[in-house]
């Protein structure tokens, strides 16, 4: 009997690779991450990109409509809005905020929520009724209220939205964390870990937290759609960044006076929320198949 | 003795990733009326599969490849699915390894029972009251005969309010419910301790006995095949590698593997000898050459071993896939 | 004196209480999953400890590693008392004591390499780190049969006798003396199973290891234990050298549980048997007196009262049974 039948192998490949396969054969799901790698591109590139300067008024060019309409300039593609800015380079200084904040908040909101779930998952008793109390209460309040308290308690500004966000945000990835840990911890390997001798933190760290992290990942990618809105929400009404500063929310807010007359102003700023947000569903849907063996075949 | 099932030439595959798996690869099987049949093999042997199979409940990505299936004097694979189901439960019955998730959490063991009888005793009165009364009173009967007390109260109970060796009987009470002429037990006592496995074990035995039903008795354990079963099928890798009465099979094994797996059981009596355990461990079943597939683990194999081997007589009842049937006798 | 000794181990679980149970104090439900239990390994030896689901012989286990905190009791290895150990001295004592699992699917981290999984008793211990813990590591693999080429693959790459394997080596990096087998061959099949056993009785011989071995199995206990101990609720009913409880066990339970073994070479209608009625009591609310006499054929009025005591039947053979002295025996009733 030769070594190698024992030593045969069923399957050469990581998971984390097998993973990540799954992931690249949704179609839907790549054609999402492109949407959102053009986004990243446009906010990183913004000012070589950008046709127009974003903050510079032209009253003569007020409400111009888009480019391919009568009495439109392709110079300013998407058309003007109110104070004659060009919306299409709005639109594109626009992402920056949007995904400034999103990823902001959600990294902020994912680090909490993971020192704090990993906290209440492992050490249990106290630790655990205290944090669960507080997420507990968080999460009575409703998000959007709650945040623009916040906000008129702080006053406008963009570290503000952040925290404002993430003031509530951590408690999503705190739940899943802590109740992945409470799952986790009971299993052998991490009893293996302790009878050979490894403390709280060895275990919290290196057995525990790469075990969980994919459905945190994944949770974090869907909740940074929602950080999007709210953060647009937020800017709609007018408690996000300060003018003349672009931003998505505050563009369809300014659009409103002219909906009937000027449409293009709403609209545009409106497709690209929709466009970001729909795109990043897609993508974590996809994230969430390929990382969820529950949802693998 | 008639013959109630026969299986030739059985092949089931499943479509994986990494390729196409026979999972039951040319099995064929008889199983006499009134007899019990064990079935052992290891996990990946395609003993569960090969009953699957002759069930009807191969699912995608699965199929039945070839092969036939004659129940009763009817081919099976020839159905139609309506058919078939209306075979399967009062015909064949299966009972499942795990009872906990075979039975619904959802339903009364009592529903559980009448739902089988409903749908497939036709000789069940007409009238609502008596039919009520009729399902009522055979359900009875049958957790009586399963050996659970007090059966009228326990009918109204959900399966959580039962401990696991009642959950095993309660499931063989439903395969039994419409009088099978065949009941599969796939693994029944694997799940349970050894008291509990000897109480149901036997009542399997004695049912058969009363009923005259043929039971087929899937398991891993030959300490529960040489104690309850006629004759013994043995399977690797998806084939029927050894077969024939159990006293015989059992008492000389004449298939290296079978020989390998009867060395392997750790016995009190062999204290301080070394154990002789078969080296390696089970092919794997993607793209496996038509050549006997126990040839890498086999202490008797030769380069004449990697061909195709069907099986040979070795014995009289008994058969065996193996070239090298001259030295093991 | 023995290497292992445990005296009077206890493990209780309280149910949460209720608020009602909180203000008038009363403890609520408990469970006794080990209670009382005292036995002793010697060095070298394999203690075989054998019982049905739920009779809390894994939580013995884990309790003497202190890998559950006993609720009462003493467990003293080589002189020390583990149990008065303050952490960072039970941290050492980790390297002395071991534990082999069940499941070779949950009791390997599936997002570690083998070569991390294995090491990290080195690394823990500051036994050693980098090329040197990589060479310990990879000579502990091929002790057990694996490749040293394997150090850096993840535990789904492996089967499941494979990972068993990666488990016993994760034991032995750090040179233990007593290793706790709890049911380390119950989830593989035969062939595997006989494999792992060979492998862990070579290992014992050339290491001078000494186990404790917990099975449900009475097999494979009897195959390879020199002694062996009877656990039913949470308490040891027999205790003696394998052949004598095997051969002529005294305990009521040993024996109904010695003759449900399926057997090989003996049919249903040769041999004798003992059929237990019911099932396993809750051990929430397990019978007073006897733990054993709603199932037991003997159980008489005492039994039903009173605990029977350990009794010394010579020959290092104990029980604990009330009805000893009559000589009754299940097994030659039924021959």
């Amino acid at each position: 009997m030769t070594d190698a039948a024992i030593l045969s192998v069923p399957q050469a490949e990581s998971l984390f690779r097998r993973n990540l396969r799954d992931f690249r054969r949704n179609r839907l799901a790549m054609a999402s991450l492109i949407v959102i790698l053009v986004f990243v591109v446009m906010a990183v590139a913004a000012p070589l990109i950008a046709p127009q300067d974003p903050n510079e008024t032209d009253l003569l060019r007020r409400l111009q409509p888009p480019g391919w309409a009568p009495g439109g300039d392709w110079a300013y593609a998407l058309g003007c809005d109110g104070l004659g800015r060009d919306i299409l380079s709005r639109i594109i200084y626009g992402a920056r905020i949007s995904i400034f904040i999103g990823l902001a908040v959600i990294f902020l909101a994912t680090g909490v929520g993971i020192l704090a779930g990993l906290a209440a998952g492992y050490f249990r008793g106290w630790v655990d009724v205290v944090i669960s109390r507080v997420v507990d209460i968080l999460l009575g309040f409703p998000y959007l209220i709650f945040a623009i308290g916040l906000m008129a308690m702080m006053g406008p500004g963009l570290m503000n939205i952040v925290l404002a966000l993430a003031y509530k945000e951590w408690v999503i990835p705190c739940r899943v964390v802590r109740g992945e840990t409470l799952a986790v911890r009971e299993l052998e390997y991490v009893e293996a870990a302790r009878a050979l001798g490894a403390g709280p933190r060895h275990i919290m760290w290196r057995e525990i937290l790469p075990n969980i992290l994919s459905p945190v990942i994944v949770i974090s990618t869907i909740r940074m759609a929602n950080v999007i809105i709210l953060e647009a929400s937020l800017s709609f009404l007018g408690l996000g960044v300060q003018p003349p500063t672009a931003s998505w929310g505050s563009m369809v807010s300014d659009g409103r006076a002219f909906i009937l007359e000027a449409w293009w102003v709403s609209t545009f700023p409106g497709i690209a929320i929709l466009l970001l947000v729909l795109a990043i569903n897609v993508a974590s849907q996809g994230l969430r198949d390929a990382f969820d063996p529950r949802f693998s075949e | 003795m008639s013959v109630l099932l026969e299986v030739t030439n059985l092949r089931t595959e499943f479509a994986t990733r990494a390729g196409l798996v026979r999972a039951v690869d040319g099995v064929s099987l008889r199983v006499a009326r009134g007899e019990c049949l064990g079935v052992v093999g290891e996990s990946g042997s395609g003993k569960s599969v090969t009953f699957s199979s002759v069930m009807g409940l191969v699912r995608s990505p699965g199929r039945v490849a070839a092969g036939t299936i004659h129940f009763d004097g009817r081919d099976l694979r020839g159905l139609a699915p309506e058919e078939m189901r209306a075979i399967r439960g009062r015909d064949i019955a299966m009972t499942m390894q795990d009872a906990l998730t075979a039975l619904n959490p959802a339903l009364t063991v009592g529903e559980q029972m009448a739902e089988v009888m409903i749908a497939h005793d036709d000789t069940l009165p007409s009238a609502r009251g008596a039919r009520r009364s009729a399902i009522r009173d055979r359900s009875v009967e049958m957790l009586g005969l399963v050996g659970i007390p007090a059966p009228e109260t326990r009918l109204r109970q959900y399966p959580h309010e039962f401990s696991g060796g009642m959950r095993q009987r309660i499931m063989i009470a439903i395969a039994l419910t419409c009088r099978p002429q065949l009941l599969i037990a796939d693994e029944p006592t694997t799940a349970l301790d050894v008291t509990i496995q000897a109480q149901v074990l036997e009542l399997i035995s004695d049912i058969r006995a009363r009923l005259g039903m043929s039971v087929v008795l899937i398991t891993h354990d030959l300490g529960v095949v040489a104690e309850h079963c006629d004759r013994v099928m043995v399977m690797y890798a998806g084939q029927v590698v050894e077969e024939g009465p159990t006293d015989q099979v059992i008492g000389a094994p004449r298939h290296p593997y079978t020989r390998g797996l009867l060395a392997s059981i750790p016995r009190p009596a062999l204290r301080g000898q070394p154990i002789r355990p078969i080296v390696g461990q089970v092919p794997d079943l993607v793209g496996l050459p038509p050549q006997c597939r126990f040839h890498s683990r086999c202490p008797l194999a030769r380069q004449g071993c990697l061909v195709q081997v069907p099986m040979l007589p070795a014995g009289p009842g008994r058969q065996a896939r193996c070239l090298r049937l001259e030295e093991t006798s | 004196m023995s290497l292992l000794e445990v005296t009077g181990l206890s493990k209780h679980y309280a149910g949460r209480p209720s608020l009602v149970q909180r203000v008038t104090r009363d403890p609520g439900q408990v469970v006794r999953a080990v209670n009382g239990v005292s036995l002793a390994v010697e060095r070298g030896e394999v203690l075989g400890l054998i019982g049905e689901s739920g009779c809390g012989k894994s939580t013995l286990g884990r309790a003497i590693l202190r890998l559950h905190e006993p609720s009462a009791g003493r467990v003293t290895f080589d002189g020390t008392e583990v149990t008065a150990l303050a952490p960072p001295a039970l941290k050492a004592m980790r390297r002395r004591m071991q534990i082999i699992f069940q499941d070779p699917y949950a009791s390997l981290n599936p997002r570690r390499t083998v070569a991390e999984i294995v090491g990290l008793p080195l690394a823990l211990h500051g036994i050693a780190s980098g090329e040197e813990a990589r060479e310990i590591t990879a000579r502990v693999l091929e002790r057990v049969g694996l490749k040293a080429g394997q150090l850096d693959r993840y535990p789904h790459q492996f089967s499941g006798g494979q990972r068993q394997r990666i488990g016993i080596a994760r034991a032995l990096v750090s040179n233990p003396e007593f290793i706790v087998c709890d049911e380390p061959v119950s989830a593989l099949d035969v062939s595997i199973q006989a494999q792992i056993i060979a492998l862990l009785l070579e290992l014992k011989r050339d290491l001078g290891l000494t186990y404790l071995f917990i099975s449900h199995d009475i097999s494979v206990i009897g195959y390879l234990s020199d002694r062996v101990a009877v656990m039913y609720l949470g308490e040891i009913v027999e205790t003696g050298p394998v052949a004598a409880v095997l051969d002529n066990p005294r305990h009521p339970y040993t024996q109904s549980l010695l003759s449900a073994v399926p057997e090989i070479g003996a049919r249903r209608d040769r041999k004798a048997r003992v059929r237990l009625q019911g099932d396993l009591p809750s051990p929430l609310n397990p019978p007073k007196g006897c733990k054993f006499h709603t199932r037991c054929p003997l159980a008489t009025g005492i039994c039903r009262s009173a605990a029977p005591q350990t009794r010394d039947l010579g020959g290092a053979h104990s029980a604990a049974c009330h009805r000893l002295d009559e000589g009754l025996s299940l097994l030659e009733g039924g021959r």
